[in-house]
Order: C-alpha cells, then structure tokens, then sequence
C-alpha cells in the first residue's frame, strides 16, 4: 500500500515538472529574478500606498498648507523629520501630499497619450498604407518639438490647471504612443489568429481591441511604466518653472521652486523633494526595465 | 550623396511649415484679447480696433497664419506686445547663449557618454562595468532642475569654485552644461553599452578575432562602427529633449537665453514672443535631426549605397 502511494506523488511530481507553465508565470518568474525591477516595484508600491493613506500620515490643511511663520525654517527634527519650509510649513507633510498631484496628473496623462496615441498608432499599423502614411507623418511633425515644449505650448495657450495639464503632457506624450503601439501592432498584424478572426466575421473594431491590442500589450506596458516616470518628471519641471501647479498646493516641483531662493543656509529644504522626484522615477524606470526583460524573450536563457 | 542632401532638404522644409503651423495654431487659442495686454491703462474701443488693425488681427486665422509664414522667411519674427521691439532682435540677443550651453551639454555627453560605454561594453562584468551601470541607472533619473541645483549647492556655495549664475566665460558654463547632458549622458553611456554588448557576440567579431586582429583593432575598426548605430540615433533624439531641457537650467542657472525668455514671455502673455521661441526651437530640432541622419547615411553603407547609383 505505502509503496503504491509513494509511486502515486513520485508520478505526480513526475508530470508537475513537464506541466507547462503560462506564459504570464513566465514572465513573473522571470521578473522575480531580476532584483533591481523586484526593488523598484516595491518602491512604487510603497509610493502609491503613500499616496493613498496620505489623510492619515499627515494633516492636510494644519501641516501641508496652514502658514505658520514662527516656526518658519526649522532644520529636521524630532516634530519635522524633514523640517519646515519658508512658510513654517512641514516639508514631510507637504512631501507626501505631493505625492498624490504626481501619481494622479501622471497616470492620468499617460491613460490620455495611452488612448489617442494607441488608437491612431492602432489604425495606422492595422490598415497600413496610404492611413499608415499620413498618420506617422503628422506624428513626425509633433515629434520634432520636444515634449516639455510643447506641453508649455499648451499650458500657455489654455492656462494652468490641474485638467490642462495632464491633458498637455498626455498630448505632448501621444505621437510616441502612436509610435510604439504601431510597431506592435505590425508585428502581430500578420499572425494566423487574425486570419482566424477574420474569417468567422470579426469586424475590423473588433479585431483590432479584441485580438491584436491585447496580444501586443507586452511592449505597451513597459513604455507606460517609462512614460509614467516622464510624465512625473514633466509635472514636476512644469512647477518649478512656475507653470504647473501654483503655490499652495504642495507638489515636489514648485517645493523646489520656492525653497530654492532659500538653499544657500537651509540645503535640507531642496533635498527632501528632490529625492522624492528622484527616487519615484528611478523606481518606475526599474520597474519598466525590469519588465522589459522579463517580456524579451530572446532573454528567456 | 549630394542627391540625398539636397532630398532631405526639401523635406525639411514642410515639416518646419507644419510644426510653425501647430505651434500657431496652439497660440491662437490664447485666451484674452492681446491689445488689452498692449494698451494697459489707455485702453479704449477705439484705440484697441486700430491696434487689431495695425497688427493684422483682424484678419481670418488663415491670413493670419499666411502672413506670419511670409514674415518668417524674411527673418521678421513680429513685434513684442509689451516692449514693442522686433521678437527677432531679442531671440538674436539671446539665442548664442542657449547655443553655448547645448553644445557644452552635447560635448560633455558625448565625450564621456560614448567611451566609457564602450570600455564597459567590451568588459561586461568588470567592476568598472558595474559601477558605470549604477551611474547610469542613477543618472537617468536624475531630474536636470534638482541636479543643477546640487551642484549649484557643491561647488559655488560650498566650494566655490564655479559661478552659479550668468553666463561670462568658460567657468560659468561647466555647471549648467553638467546639470542639462548628465541625464543625456546616462542614456548615451547605457545605449553605447548594449549596443556593444550585442555587437561583440556577432560573428564577424569572432571571424575577425580567429585571423588574427588585436583585441585594439577588432574594437576599432570592427565593433565600434556598428556599435554606433543605435548610439546615434539615441543622441539625435537627445538634441531636441536638450532643448526642451534647456528651459530648466537656464532657470535654475539664470541664464538669459531662449528657455528663459520663453518662460518670461509666457508670464507676461506676449504670444509674439512665446511663438518666436517655440518656433526657433523647433526648427533647431528639425536642423539637428537632418544632421544627424546625414551622419547616419554617412556612417551606414546602405543608406550611403541607395544615392550614389550603386557605386559606393
């Protein structure tokens, strides 16, 4: 009886290590090997954790906003941990509220870029051609300026508002949306499943988002992860130059802004945001690298 | 050769029609009317109808845009709404300015970007590899606002070695030129690496090993040609974030360049200005992008190949 049993797992086990495995556990394990891409997730998680709790991390209105001018640049201490602003604001608290503007104005923008930009770079690698043609040539054309002058562009014609601005850094992203979902899309343009689709009657809508989209989302997920840490790093540019979010609002640009004047005897009040800005970006950039790898497969030895 | 020019020339010609065109387009949209801007305290119905006239804004957004394009090739930018002088004397004023920092970035990217990472490409696990690896991953992180204004910290309120503003000699242009190519650099240095990387496996390096080449030659003259491949287009997509990038360190580094006068142009609403500048940058772009293909087919035997009848 033991000896049957004992076969039985010994079997079991046999076959476990010829099972396939999806192709989405691939990738995760092969992500999970890569140990920058695992710390650069974490470290986005915990932002966006941040990000969501920040009402209960810390007083919006007491700390992150109220001025309170006596207690006005305090280096860190036990009551600051990264001290106050020029206004006697607490830089940690303003530092996590911050994080809320970025990762909201930055996804959001991409989700803009994502959809226009996917859906033009769609049609273009989908039909080909003469569409293809003129499509990309009037991408080129957006291509030529770069990104965060032509979100200036906008902000200066619109005005400044939290809407303008994820809507012109998602305009400014788009033409390379366009780019890289286009390419994507060729690649599995030709591929028999399409065929399939098409002949059981699919429209060309529903190839296009049912079949082709979801089958090269690979390649578009890891320029997002990209584009989302550009899209934060234009944010923040935005600000500091005085053109994005305005004064009272903490966000981690027009904190360096506005402590900049005062760097010169109080350094603590520009490193603090800064770091912020740095490290969020560099964990996306992990991330997206991680992921990219992780979904080559040239890569899979 | 020459053929291939003189197309991508002509080319180059409706993209800069079509970029000034979006760019107008974009600021047409500006709201406010611009002779309230002009006319402050004196401002009248009247007064505020001539002005239109005299600028042409009463005319259509076509004959608007027509006329602009035809002052635009005569070199003649508008006039500014609030200082009334012509837009092209105050780009001339300053754009030299912009220029020298751009190009001291683009030096300090490429001469440090490109060798070290070809040193680290042909030695992959070395500690030097490793090492320019963390740089890099760290470098392209690196906001170019909050670099400037650490070095700015370093080296003139600490140390100070450099000046951290204006732009009077060389010394003035080491920091602002650091803080803009660092971020470019990074990307230059990661690009040049893999793209090592990948060459050294190909077979004619092993072909060109087995008769005998020195380890010195094989890099040479048989890698580093198709390393710089993908290096060059990553430096040509560089110039025009250079660009946009120089908005931000002419601000921080108070440089009175065109990044600047583009800020303070949109603050005071002066749409001639702002246009001016966008416009002038955008066709620095699309200059930098033909010279970089011309380096490209110059470079690349079969570009080179298509325009010289087959004789290459």
């Amino acid at each position: 009886m033991e000896d049957t049993a004992k076969k039985i797992t010994t079997k079991k086990e046999f076959f476990k290590q010829y099972k396939k495995k999806s192709r989405l556990q691939e990738i995760w394990k092969m992500f999970l090997k890569n140990k920058l891409a695992v710390i650069g997730l974490i470290i986005f998680i915990i932002i966006v954790l941040v990000a969501i709790t920040a009402p209960l991390i810390a007083n919006y209105d007491n700390e992150a906003i109220k001025i309170n001018v006596p207690n006005r640049l305090k280096s860190p201490n036990s009551e600051h941990i990264l001290g106050t602003d020029e206004l006697g604001r607490d830089i940690f608290a303003r530092i996590v509220h911050g994080s809320r503007i970025s990762l909201i104005v930055g996804l959001s923008s991409v989700a803009v870029a994502l959809f226009i930009g996917g859906a033009f770079g769609a049609i273009a690698g989908f039909f080909g051609g003469t569409v293809d043609n003129i499509i990309m040539r009037c991408m080129d054309v957006f291509l030529c300026l770069p990104d965060v002058l032509l979100a200036l562009a906008i902000l200066a014609a619109f005005g400044t508002n939290l809407v303008n601005m994820t809507i012109a850094i998602g305009l400014s992203f788009t033409p390379k949306f366009s780019r890289v979902v286009r390419s994507a899309v060729m690649t599995v343009r030709g591929i028999e499943y399409v065929e399939a689709a098409r002949a059981i009657g699919a429209t060309n809508v529903q190839i296009i988002t049912k079949h082709i989209l979801i089958n090269c989302i690979g390649p578009i997920i890891v320029q997002v992860t990209l584009y989302v840490a550009s899209a934060i790093l234009t944010i923040s540019s935005l600000s500091f130059i005085g053109l994005g979010i305005q004064a009272p609002i903490p966000e981690w640009g027009n904190m360096l802004a506005s402590g900049r004047a005062f760097m010169r005897d109080h350094a603590y009040i520009v490193m603090a945001p800064g770091l912020a800005i740095f490290i969020t970006i560099l964990s996306l950039n992990l991330l997206g690298d991680g992921l990219r790898d992780a979904l080559d497969p040239r890569l899979k030895q | 050769m020459i053929k291939y020019i003189i197309k991508r020339l002509i080319y180059m010609i409706p993209v800069i029609l079509a970029l000034t065109f979006v760019v107008f387009t974009i600021m047409y949209f500006t709201p406010g009317d611009p002779t309230a801007v002009i006319l402050g305290n004196e401002y009248t119905e009247e007064a505020s109808m001539q002005l239109k006239q005299e600028l042409g804004l009463d005319k259509s957004f076509i004959v608007q845009f027509f006329n602009y394009v035809k002052n635009l090739i005569r070199g003649d930018f508008g006039i500014s709404y609030i200082s009334r002088a012509p837009v092209s004397e105050q780009l001339l004023g300053r754009f030299p300015n912009t220029f020298k920092v751009v190009a001291g970035a683009m030096l300090f990217c490429v001469c440090l970007g490109v060798p070290i990472g070809v040193l680290s490409g042909t030695k992959p696990y070395s500690l030097f590899s490793n090492i320019t690896m963390i740089i890099g991953l760290l470098g392209v992180s690196l906001p170019i606002f909050w670099l400037g204004l650490l070095l700015i910290l370093l080296f003139s309120v600490n140390l100070g070695w450099l000046p951290s503003s204006g732009i009077d000699g060389f010394p003035s242009l080491i920091l602002p030129s650091v803080a803009l190519g660092a971020n470019y650099m990074a990307n230059i240095m990661r690009t040049t690496r893999s793209s090592m990387l990948e060459v050294i496996r190909q077979d004619y390096i092993r072909t060109a090993k087995a008769k005998g080449v020195s380890q010195r030659n094989v890099i040479r003259k048989h890698a580093l040609q198709n390393a710089m491949m993908p290096t060059i287009t990553v430096i040509g997509m560089n110039i025009g974030a250079l660009l946009g990038g120089v908005v931000l360190t002419e601000t921080v580094f108070s440089i009175p360049g065109t990044g600047r006068f583009l800020v303070e142009s949109i603050n005071k609403r002066d749409t001639p200005c702002v246009l001016g500048c966008l416009v002038i940058m955008a066709i620095c772009v699309a200059i930098s992008n033909l010279i970089v293909d011309l380096i490209y087919a110059y470079i690349d035997p079969r570009i080179k190949a298509q325009y010289s009848g087959g004789r290459s």
